[in-house]
């Protein structure tokens, strides 16, 4: 497509000290700047810098594709200005208005330019338009992805977070599994209880599924071939807390789990585990009241 | 999608079977996958690049970083001019061999990878080729 | 030629592997270890594949020959050290190394290796720690 030949470039360098006056002004009346998180230095500092760096953008070749490498150090600019602003507290559409609010002094300077030439006023108002607005949406996306970023480093420690790794006893390890397993999550747990086994030199490892609701067959998979993983290690695993809903679900979805000890409760199998190392409980004393 | 990056490697003796193996490696460590991934399509690599040279009198492997939208992944292709499969889909079940092996080769292969692919002719030879995405 | 190199230690050989072996390597490792076991009268194998990154069908099968050959010679063999990678790989990969005992340590496999070697008929050359245990 070819890239319109602007002259915003050339009336923002003739009236470039009236123009960022201007917009100053609006920006320091307006409820959309909060001059109640940021300063009036920063917003001047940070409004000369945009201003400047878009004349030399504009300048260097024309055309409004924002993504071009011409265009980066103003997106560099609008980026930091962005996640600043969003660590301040604005809102996105707050941001976005530090942009947006350029168009009213820039379209007043164009028409003021440009005399009676309807059509020339229109034609660089909206070149001016149609730039303005993408440099706004811009601020936007940093700022969501930003959000993004975020999310995903919570989930992240989320997942950390609920995939303890118990020690039993001596040789022991327990994985108590809460809430709703997902093949990711499943895949994650499995991978750290096969490290800690080595780590710990643990020969059984307990996987409890008692706080969990439903295992589907992806989940179940997972459990299954976790277990034979641990077997091929030299380690053993017993399932434990299988809920009756979960017993039907496994026989209706005909999975094999004749060669994976399972028991109802975490004491079942936390017993069997003891007897597997070689240990047994005994009562020294009798029970102090 | 783009191709970033390909190198080819010859597999004409189990020496270069080792090779093939250290360089997926490599590239599966640059390409940021983590260990278990990368182990999977080693393993995936190593099977296929001795199916290559036992059934297929030797042949090549071409490695290609790809680069699609936010991911990124590396596919592996194995070509060689043997004597090709008659019946392919008979080849991918586990315990089929005719080299004497456990035939879990190339059903394994598939099983370790994302995506596999494969073509083959009696007297026109195989290509195989597996992509893992991280 | 290269070798994987046997250490004997008392009544047992210990094979460690610490290299991406080529496949010629591996099945001159399976001929020298039957013969060391014949010459040392060796009742234990403990074989440590903890630096090996990666285990395919191949190794994997050639695991399960040491074992069974041992076997046949009246020696046990534990395979020690497999890593988590490894052994996620060989699941999907659809081996499960059945007829192949494996540790997590060398101290857990010398005990397995004792309880087995005690059952037997021969005593051992030079006791680990006193021989039998009871």
């Amino acid at each position: 497509m070819p890239e319109r030949k602007s002259r915003i470039a050339e009336f923002i360098e003739r009236h470039e000290k009236d123009l960022l006056a201007a917009w100053l002004e609006r920006q320091l009346v307006s409820v959309a700047s909060r001059r109640d998180l940021i300063n009036e230095v920063d917003l001047r500092e940070q409004s000369r810098q945009f201003l400047r760096l878009v004349r030399e953008a504009a300048a260097s070749g024309g055309g409004d594709d924002i993504q071009a490498p011409r265009w980066e150090a103003v997106r560099e600019l609008l980026a930091s200005i962005s996640q600043t602003r969003a660590r301040q507290g604005c809102t996105p559409s707050e941001t976005a208005m530090f942009v947006f609010s350029l168009k009213e002094p820039l379209f007043t300077l164009l028409r003021r330019e440009l005399g009676g030439d309807g059509a020339a006023i229109a034609d660089e108002t909206w070149a001016a338009t149609v730039l303005i607005d993408r440099l706004g949406l811009y601020t936007t996306e940093v700022f969501q992805k930003g959000r993004e970023e975020v999310i995903a480093r919570q989930q992240h420690e989320v997942l950390e977070l609920s995939t303890p790794v118990v020690q039993l006893w001596e040789g022991v390890l327990g994985l108590p599994l809460i809430g709703t397993l997902d093949s990711a999550r499943t895949q994650v747990v499995m991978q750290s209880l096969l490290e800690r086994i080595v780590e710990s030199g643990a020969r059984i490892a307990v996987i409890d599924i008692t706080g969990v609701p439903t295992v589907d067959t992806l989940v179940a998979q997972h459990l299954l071939k976790t277990v034979a993983a641990a077997r091929l290690m030299g380690a053993d695993c017993i399932i434990s807390g299988i809920r009756p809903q979960i017993a039907q679900t496994v026989v209706h979805l005909g999975l094999d789990l004749t060669t994976v000890i399972t028991k109802a409760t975490l004491a079942d199998a936390f017993a069997v585990a003891l007897r597997r190392v070689g240990l047994a409980v005994v009562r020294s004393s009798p029970p102090r009241a | 999608m783009a191709v970033a990056r390909t190198e080819k490697l010859p597999i004409q003796t189990s020496e270069d079977i080792v090779r093939v193996r250290q360089a997926v490696r490599s590239w599966a460590v640059e390409l940021g996958f983590n260990l278990v991934d990368q182990t999977k399509i080693v393993t995936a690599a190593s099977e296929l690049a001795r199916n290559t040279l036992v059934h297929g009198g030797g042949g090549t492997v071409e490695l290609e970083s790809l680069v699609e939208a936010a991911r990124r992944g590396l596919r592996l292709s194995f070509a060689d001019q043997g004597p090709g499969m008659a019946d392919v889909e008979q080849a991918l079940k586990d315990g089929f061999t005719t080299g004497g092996g456990l035939g879990l080769g190339l059903g394994g292969a598939k099983r370790l990878s994302n995506e596999f692919e494969i073509r083959s002719q009696p007297g026109a030879g195989t290509v195989v080729r597996i992509s893992r995405w991280k | 030629m290269e070798r994987i190199p046997i250490l004997k230690m008392g009544p047992m050989l210990l094979v460690s592997i610490q290299v991406d072996m080529h496949d010629q390597l591996a099945l001159t490792l399976q001929d020298d270890l039957t013969e060391r076991i014949v010459k040392t009268r060796a009742r234990g194998v403990l074989i440590d594949i903890s630096s090996l990154e990666v285990v395919d069908s191949f190794i994997g099968r050639m695991l399960g020959n040491m074992a069974a050959m041992s076997r046949v010679l009246d020696a046990e063999t534990v395979v020690v050290g497999m890593r988590p990678a490894v052994a996620i790989t060989l699941v999907e990969l659809g081996m499960s190394l059945a007829g192949v005992r494996t540790a997590l340590s060398v101290e857990r496999a010398m005990e397995m290796l004792q309880v087995a070697t005690a059952d037997g008929l021969r005593t051992p050359d030079e006791g680990m720690d006193g021989g039998r245990a009871d």
